[in-house]
């Protein structure tokens, strides 16, 4: 059995009276692709937020990458890489700019950033768009970016808040090939998604509905107990119960 | 360091890359000094005038000839009766008319006192009193001359307060006052909108997901602002000196000096409205009604803070530009030191402390 890198229990966000997340416990193994499922207003993001170190919980606790979310959330960003769900590079920036600007972010060396942007660049097949502005490349080359960007400082954990949205499933096929890769380098993914054929690429996956994780695992095991063909189904049978509509 | 560097030079390229915006923060102060410098002239030029008097005299005569002088007014002769006077000016042919009383000269040789009279038309009541106040101030000025060369006490009765300003070039109260309008549309409206932006394009999660310490972030997006203002206050600076002839009589160390202040007051301004708003167009709604109107209407760059009612100059010390002006005037029309322009620079120093203070309270580490 691997070595846990995230580790929540009881995890809770209250915005008011409306409680977005509501108590939720699971944990994520390293290099497990951890898919977190839900759907609009489920509370996907603002757990993932919490995770990141971005949002505060109200209850509860839990460790990423072997930080405690509360009080360490300083040490957890220098161990992840985050993709929001809203774009997440400079438009105005060129390509090599945003790398450039990130890496240096995460306080990578010029001569590791410039080594590594060469070796992206190629990886990526996107050489001769060095010196575009970001804002002129289409939506699934932006996307894929992102994804390098996220992982450029080598992270042990990738968080990536529904990055295949809106894109066409031939991109969305190269996009997973990418995390599949960042995997196998042995980077956690811990990916949200509403596309339920990108769930069956998911080592395990939980299901959030009205701010509860109301299924957690593998999904050929998830398929079986809820006797489905596909996770499309699984997801219908569980969604059915939700109060909270769409937002 | 790195961080720091790295985050700057973004901020710089996204200014670079947006050059409509270049263009505006460039080309603003160009504009508003050639403006208001030719276009909206504030002065009256041209204001025509005629001298009523029954007794010339060496007194009379005198001042009849200074105004005849003067560039500002046109000087159409005498009249001979005040009939004829009030006839012309209802003709609309005249904008004032000087009234000296009989026998000038002896009277004020004799009780040390002499009326002159002067009729403003004032059809157009700013035209009219300017016109007034330019000739009292021709007349101030001929009995000082006089004083110093008889040794008799006498009086016309005129207040003078343009002792900097003689001729009352508009020159001199709008250059201040532009300064104070571009910078604080400079570094509030645009850091604030910077700052937003980001918030609302998502990328500010983005940042606060990665190590990036929130200080670090908002220090560096304040830097290229700070130069771009600065950049701006020289151009006025050069404009004004060479194209519109306002003298830079004070110390300029100390005039870049108290702009650096001012710049420092307006950046944390701009940052206070970015912890309060999430839109763009909120921010820069928020910051044109708290900034950018209170420096037209309140900082005495149109209208005078000592002309306006005492709850307005109440209202007026709470704006940071009114300080601003009345620094500038004072070190740089004026060519006072530290000695005398202290208060304002104390003002402006304290408003800049609690402003930062505000935003460092109100800056979120985390979301929500």
């Amino acid at each position: 059995m691997s070595k846990k890198v995230i580790e929540v229990f009881n995890l809770t966000k209250k915005f008011g009276n409306f409680t977005a997340v509501d108590r939720i416990s699971f944990d994520v193994k390293e290099g497990e692709i951890f898919g977190f499922l839900g759907a609009n207003g489920a509370g996907k993001t603002t757990a993932m937020q919490m995770l990141c170190g971005i949002s505060m919980p109200t209850a509860g606790e839990g460790t990423v990458a072997g930080y405690d979310i509360i009080k360490e959330n300083e040490r957890i960003k220098r161990n992840i890489g985050y993709m929001s769900q809203k774009f997440s590079l400079y438009e105005d920036l060129k390509v090599w700019e945003n790398i450039r600007l990130f890496g240096g972010i995460y306080g990578l060396s010029d001569k590791t950033i410039a080594e590594k942007t060469n070796e992206l660049l190629k990886q990526l097949d996107f050489e001769q768009e060095r010196n575009t502005l970001v804002k002129y490349l289409p939506l699934g080359w932006k996307q894929k970016l992102a994804f390098s960007v996220a992982i450029f400082h080598e992270p042990r954990i990738v968080f990536l808040d529904e990055p295949t949205g809106g894109v066409d499933p031939a991109m969305r096929r190269q996009f997973w090939e990418m995390i599949y890769d960042a995997a196998d380098r042995g980077i956690t993914v811990f990916v949200t998604t509403h596309y339920m054929d990108e769930a069956e690429y998911c080592n395990r996956v939980s299901i959030m509905v009205d701010g509860r994780i109301d299924a957690l695992d593998t999904p050929a095991e998830l398929r079986r107990r809820f006797s489905a063909d596909s996770m499309d189904e699984v997801f219908r049978q569980l969604a059915r119960k939700a109060k909270r509509g769409d937002q | 360091m790195k961080q720091f560097i790295a985050f700057v030079k973004k901020e710089f390229r996204h200014i670079i890359r947006d050059n409509r915006t270049l263009l505006i923060i460039l080309g603003m102060p160009v504009v508003e000094i050639l403006l208001f410098g030719f276009a909206v002239n504030m002065e009256v030029q041209n204001i025509r005038v005629a001298v009523y008097d029954p007794t010339p005299d060496a007194f009379t005569t005198g001042i009849a000839e200074r105004i005849r002088q003067n560039s500002y007014f046109n000087y159409r002769g005498s009249v001979q009766t005040m009939d004829e006077m009030e006839e012309s000016m209802r003709k609309g042919e005249l904008d004032l008319a000087v009234v000296f009383q009989q026998n000038f000269q002896e009277e004020l040789v004799h009780s040390g006192e002499a009326d002159v009279q002067l009729l403003s038309n004032s059809s157009d009541p700013n035209r009219g009193s300017i016109a007034a106040t330019y000739a009292t101030a021709i007349i101030a000025g001929f009995q000082r001359e006089q004083t110093d060369l008889i040794q008799i006490p006498f009086q016309i009765q005129t207040e003078n307060r343009m002792i900097y300003n003689p001729l009352m070039k508009s020159s001199y109260m709008f250059v201040p006052g532009i300064m104070g309008l571009v910078l604080m549309i400079i570094c509030t409206i645009m850091t604030s909108v910077s700052i937003v932006r980001e918030k609302e394009r998502g990328t500010m999660e983005v940042l606060l997901a990665s190590p990036l310490k929130q200080g670090t972030m908002i220090f560096a997006k304040t830097i290229p602002y700070m130069v771009i203002s600065f950049i701006d206050f020289v151009i006025i600076l050069l404009l004004s000196y060479f194209v519109l002839d306002v003298p830079v009589n004070g110390s300029l160390l100390l005039l870049f000096f108290v702009a650096i202040l001012y710049i420092t007051l307006t950046l944390s301004y701009g940052l206070t409205v970015s912890t309060l708003v999430d839109k763009q167009v909120n921010a820069v709604i928020f910051s044109a009604i708290t900034a950018m109107i209170p420096v037209l209407m309140l900082s005495g760059m149109i209208f005078p803070v000592d002309n306006m009612p005492g709850a307005l100059q109440a209202l007026s010390a709470i704006v940071p530009a009114r300080w601003f002006i009345e620094a500038v005037r004072k070190v740089m029309i004026q060519g006072l030191g530290v000695t005398i322009a202290w208060k304002e620079m104390l003002v402006l120093t304290g408003m800049t402390l609690f402003l930062l203070g505000v935003t460092i309270m109100k800056t979120k580490k985390r979301l929500e």
